[in-house]
Parts: C-alpha cells; sequence; structure tokens
C-alpha cells in the first residue's frame, strides 16, 4: 500500500539526509542500545541533570533578550523592566534563579549515586573525570549569574567570591584580576561575568554533556550492583 | 583492578546488559517522566517563592553583609566554623582545592573491583559523613543571622526594662556588627582580641557617658563614631555600657 504523500515526503527527506551523513546508524546505536537489567529511578537523575540545564539554556536565552549589562545602572534597570513590566518576565527570571537550585541539586544527587554504586571504576573513570568538570563548571555557572542582577546582594557577594579567589595558591591572584578585569571590581568587572556566564561555560557544558552521553553510550549504563550474573549463561550464546 | 578482574566485569557486565530491555523505549519513558518531575519543580518554585530585586549597588557602603546564594553556604560556613586568621587560607582555598583534587584523582586511588557500597565501608562512610557534613554546613548557613553578627545572651538587667529597653539593646547589637567593632575587639567570644581592649565586661568599668566619649573621640587606630545617625550612636552606647 502506498504511503500517504506527506509520510512520503518525510521518508524522502530522513533518507536524503541520511545518504550524505549515514546518521541514523548512529541514532540506532544512540536509542537502541540495551540497558542492563534493574536499572531504576536513580539512573534518571543523570538525564534529569541534563533537562534542568536545557532549561536553564532556553530560559537564559529569553532573559538575554532584555538584559544589558552596563554597570552604571543600565543592568539594575533592564533587571527591574525584565521583573515588573514584561510580560511573564517575572516567571521566567523566577524559572532561571530556582532552575539553578533545581541543577545543582541533581549534579549532586546524581554524583552520589554514581560514587556509592562504585560507577566510576572501570571502564568508566575518564568519564567520572568528565563529571567533576562539569560539576565545578555548574558552579562556575551559579556563582558568575549570582552578579547578574547587580543589587547590593549580588554586588557584595561577588566581591567577596573574587578577593577570595585572589587568596587562592599560585595562579589566585591571576585568576581574580581576570575576573574583575583589573585589580580592582570595576566596570568590566560585569559584562566578563555575563560573558562567562552566557557564553564560555554553557558552551563548555554542552561539548562535556556531549562527551558525557557518548562515553556513557558506548560504555554502558551501569548495573546496579547487587546484580549478579546468573552462573549457567554462557558468554557465546549471547548476541553482541 | 588487575588484568583478570577487568576481563571478568566486562564479562559480566556485558551478559547483564544483552538480559536488558533496549533503551529507548524502556529508559527514555522514565527520562521523560522524570524531566516532567523536573519542569514542575521549577514551575511551582518559581511561582511560589519568585524572584526579588534588592536595593541598588553601592560600592561605597561599608555596612552591607554579603552572602551567597544557598548551595554555598556549605563553603562560607567553613570560613565561620575555622576562626584563627592563620587558618582563613585552608577554608577559602585549602579544603575546597583539596576537594576538588579527591574528586578528580577518585578513581585512580579507589580501583577495586568490588562495587557494593556494603562492601565498601571506607568509601560508603566518606559518603555518609560528606553528605552529613555539608547538610549541616548548610542548614547553619542558612540559619545564622549575619556573619558578624554578635552572639550574646540578652541580660537579665535590659530584659527587666521592658520592650524599649530590649529594642534599643538590638539595634545596638545590629549596629556594632555593622560597624566592625568586632575587627579589633573581642566582645564574649565575638570578633579579633586585639589590637582593641576586650569589650565583654565594658560596662562595668566605664558608665555609658565615657562610653559615648570614647566613641566620639577615640585614641587612634580607633575610628570616630561620632557622625554615625543619633539612633544609632546612643544604641552602640547602650548596648556596650550593658556588657557587665
Amino acid at each position: 500500500m502506498p504511503l500517504h504523500p506527506v509520510a512520503e515526503a518525510g521518508v524522502t527527506v530522513v533518507d536524503w539526509i541520511d545518504e550524505r551523513t549515514s546518521l541514523s546508524g548512529a541514532g540506532r546505536w544512540m536509542m537502541f542500545r540495551k540497558v542492563p537489567k534493574g536499572t531504576n529511578w536513580f539512573y534518571t537523575l543523570g538525564s534529569a541533570t541534563m533537562f534542568a540545564f536545557l532549561s536553564q539554556a532556553v530560559t537564559g536565552v529569553f532573559l538575554a533578550m532584555y538584559y544589558r549589562p552596563d554597570a552604571t545602572g543600565g543592568a539594575y534597570e533592564s533587571v527591574r523592566h525584565l521583573t515588573n513590566e514584561v510580560f511573564l518576565g517575572a516567571f521566567v527570571r523566577g524559572m532561571h534563579l530556582w532552575g539553578a537550585s533545581v541543577m545543582v541539586v541533581l549534579v549532586f544527587l546524581h554524583m552520589g549515586r554514581t560514587f556509592l554504586w562504585g560507577a566510576y571504576k572501570y571502564p568508566r573513570e575518564l568519564n567520572w573525570i568528565i563529571g567533576v568538570v562539569l560539576l565545578i563548571l555548574t558552579m562556575v555557572m551559579a556563582l558568575t549569574g549570582y552578579l547578574l542582577p547587580f543589587d547590593q546582594r549580588a554586588y557584595w557577594a561577588t566581591v567577596v567570591a573574587s578577593n577570595i579567589t585572589g587568596t587562592g595558591p599560585i595562579v589566585g591572584p591571576y585568576l581574580a584580576d581576570f575576573l574583575r578585569g583589573g585589580s580592582e571590581f570595576g566596570a568590566t568587572t560585569l559584562s566578563r561575568f555575563y560573558a562567562i556566564h552566557m557564553l564560555v561555560v554553557p558552551g563548555l557544558i554542552a561539548a562535556l554533556m556531549g562527551a558525557h552521553l557518548y562515553l556513557v553510550a558506548k560504555l554502558g549504563t551501569t548495573a546496579p550492583p547487587w546484580k549478579k550474573v546468573h552462573k549457567d549463561v554462557k558468554l557465546d550464546t549471547i548476541e553482541a | 583492578m588487575n588484568q583478570r578482574q577487568k576481563e571478568e566485569y566486562l564479562r559480566e557486565y556485558s551478559i547483564l546488559k544483552s538480559e536488558g530491555k533496549p533503551f529507548f523505549p524502556y529508559a527514555v519513558a522514565k527520562d521523560a517522566a522524570m524531566a516532567c518531575v523536573v519542569m514542575i519543580c521549577i514551575i511551582t518554585l518559581s511561582l511560589v517563592l519568585g524572584v526579588e530585586q534588592g536595593s541598588k549597588v553601592n560600592p561605597t557602603t561599608t555596612t552591607y553583609v554579603p552572602r551567597p546564594d544557598w548551595y554555598f553556604f556549605f563553603l562560607f560556613e567553613l570560613l565561620r566554623v575555622i576562626k584563627p586568621p592563620s587558618l582563613v587560607g585552608l577554608a577559602t582555598v585549602g579544603i575546597p582545592t583539596l576537594g576538588m583534587i579527591l574528586l578528580f584523582t577518585l578513581p585512580f586511588f579507589d580501583r577495586g573491583p568490588e562495587r557494593r557500597p556494603e562492601r565498601r565501608p571506607i568509601a560508603t562512610a566518606t559518603f555518609v559523613f560528606v553528605a552529613i557534613a555539608m547538610a549541616l554546613l548548610t542548614y547553619d548557613g542558612a540559619t545564622v543571622g549575619t556573619p558578624t553578627a554578635l552572639n550574646i545572651n540578652l541580660p537579665t538587667s535590659v530584659a527587666q526594662q521592658g520592650t524599649a529597653a530590649v529594642a534599643k539593646f538590638e539595634l545596638g547589637r545590629e549596629a556594632v556588627a555593622q560597624n566592625g567593632c568586632e575587627d579589633c575587639h573581642d566582645i564574649a567570644g565575638n570578633g579579633n582580641s586585639g589590637p582593641g581592649p576586650e569589650l565583654t565586661y565594658i560596662g562595668s568599668r566605664l558608665p555609658a557617658n565615657a562610653i559615648g566619649r570614647t566613641l566620639a573621640n577615640p585614641t587612634a587606630p580607633m575610628p570616630s563614631f561620632k557622625n554615625l545617625p543619633a539612633n544609632k550612636f546612643d544604641a552602640i552606647e547602650y548596648f556596650l555600657s550593658q556588657l557587665k
């Protein structure tokens, strides 16, 4: 039976792209890989973290449409305008603010599960290291985002944070100077934090999440540590 | 793990994996359900707790007490728990750096084949200890007042004088903390012991008007507080005169 013309067109487009990219194999490899028996709700914490990141990215784009990183008053005024006058502005800003808390909680829960169940052991050591980098980057996002509303709370917390950075060994003073854009907290500091918060770190997080996911698919999701193989199963009877 | 243990793990894992179900749709369905829960949480938090905007930045203020967002409270509390000035570097940089190094190198020093938490007592005990410590520090950070607040019991003599006296005492307590008296004076275990004299019992050594004269015309290096608003100045004078 011939397909409906719309479905036919869809198949044609997919075939056209696949003929040039061979992406369907990668898609099947990603989606139809097997997940060991006994995986449970604790295994959703990683994807939940990624989802929280996506929510932050989408709400962040909308906030960036209104925000002005102007330390001489524009930043504060643009946040006030967004919060008080823009349609759903306070709601989207609230989602971004509380989404940060949710993401931090999820990232710690995901790490706790991985640690407790020994999932960082062979052959997944590299994926653990990528995960630690992602944890640190998440905290950097939280720290740099805290300054952007540019009220008293934001300003003074960031002054303290950059001063603490300055006391670090060897690279500390240079890192603090780089973050502040000089030895004192000044007009360039806000735009630096803004660039780091919305360009540098999200890019890194997205790239490393891709690597993290690739390794999960390649090495397979861990089985819960209590799962044991029945002794009578022979390896050569198993399909690859 | 040695080579034999590695191969044994891979063999067992490939069997467990082959007995499992495909990622799509089984795991994807769970992930999607969890994503909905996350979305509902974020929307609820935004609707219930909302956002607020503080007052405009004023870089010249000296009384604002900074606080981080709640997920940094555990680091922030380390600063309060570790008091000696010589150890402050340990709290601000040392412990977080050490924590990060331990996290990065974990798969290299913990290489045993065992994965069950009940058979990895050191790892599990560390997990429980760190989780409890972080929870307690976060709770502490959330419940303390400003980090420079003075932790002193209300003297019974003040309590007996009625609510106006208590209010003045509390205003004084806040003003003393805001004006950095503790940077140089020890007040009942709060603040640094020097270069200024201890103020824990200052009320029994000096009458209120003498305290006021010292606040207005101090000996260097103490700064003068005569330009404070009159009510705050009086409150500080009253507060200190009640420390007996």
